[in-house]
């Protein structure tokens, strides 16, 4: 079965990536933008079987590697 | 003194930082490959140098910081070694756990090539004793990802504990906005471990040891590690 591991910077990390592409999007006339974060899609595929431990894995993967816990979080999803 | 460069794929700058080494020891420092899961015997000082190791995937660091010879550099560093870490391996050594915080890609999202000046904060640690207190020195900066940032909690501790080391400043000495390009919280360019023998920063003192070559800025780095040992 396959992870998806989304990693985003945290609220509150200076994201100057997503400020850029907000400009560049108001900048090509789409009104109406918030605030733009701009994070990581990682897709894992794995061996296991069973969804619950597959997303425990997961989630492991990602604390020791995946995500950077002192600027980013992360959500995972298994399928 | 015995030093030992980790040499990872994708380093760049293990051969200025040997000769600085060697400027002032009169030794030539071991390159030690990433592979390697031990240190040379009678090690002193582990160097981790600048570039771009494993081509930045992930995040800057945070590959090399899994290899073999990182868990012997945790063990040296947890037995008090000494480990210095220039530009790359100063993201390297925040990925490897071993100095708090992270750094972010630069506020302009520009890589920043460019001299620098900084602020040493403090002159009792392994790497700057031979500054003069509160001296000014000129350096190089080379990175896109420069910018620290930690939470409140560990700036706090940093900035209480005396740990930033190095600061971006004009070149009079005064730590503003403007001399801080990557965005750095605190303009932090350097910091230490709490026993003061880990040390990384972004900027490459080792660009400035020779005076026929950018002049010898940074020279008072190296006569600080080799006076540590000196007297070891």
């Amino acid at each position: 079965m396959k992870a998806y591991v989304t990693v985003m910077p945290k609220n509150g990390v200076l994201d100057p990536q997503g400020k850029a592409i907000g400009h560049a999007l108001a900048g090509h006339g789409f009104a109406g933008i918030g605030e733009v974060r701009v994070g990581k899609l990682i897709e894992l595929e794995l061996a296991e079987t069973d969804p619950a431990r597959a997303k425990a894995a997961a989630e492991e993967m990602a604390r020791k590697l995946l995500a950077n816990m002192v600027i980013e979080s992360f959500k995972v999803e298994v399928r | 003194m015995k030093a030992g460069i980790i040499l990872f794929p994708g380093t760049n700058r293990e051969r200025d930082m040997a000769l600085a080494l060697a400027r002032v020891t009169g030794a030539k420092p071991a390159i030690i490959w990433h592979g390697e899961s031990e240190l040379p015997a009678g090690t002193d000082l582990v160097v981790l140098p600048g570039g771009f190791s494993y081509g930045d995937y992930l995040r800057c660091g945070a590959m090399a910081a899994q290899s073999p010879i990182m868990r012997a550099v945790a063990d040296f560093a947890a037995r008090g070694g000494h480990v210095l870490g220039v530009c790359n391996g100063f993201q390297i050594l925040i990925e490897a756990g071993l100095l708090p915080g992270a750094l972010l890609k630069n506020a302009s999202l520009r890589f920043l090539s460019m001299d620098c000046h900084l602020k040493v904060e403090r002159t009792d640690t392994p790497y700057t004793s031979q500054f003069q207190p509160g001296a000014v020195f000129r350096s190089t900066m080379a990175h896109g990802d420069g910018n620290y940032f930690a939470g409140d909690e560990t700036l706090d501790q940093l900035e209480g504990e005396g740990r930033v080391v190095l600061r971006y400043c004009t070149p009079e000495g005064a730590v503003t906005e403007a001399a801080n390009r990557n965005g750095s919280v605190n303009n932090i360019a350097g910091i230490v471990s709490p026993n003061r023998r880990i040390l990384g920063l972004m900027p490459h003192p080792e660009n400035q040891v020779d005076p026929d070559i950018d002049g010898t800025d940074g020279l008072p780095m190296f006569q600080s590690i080799a006076a540590t040992f000196a007297t070891a």
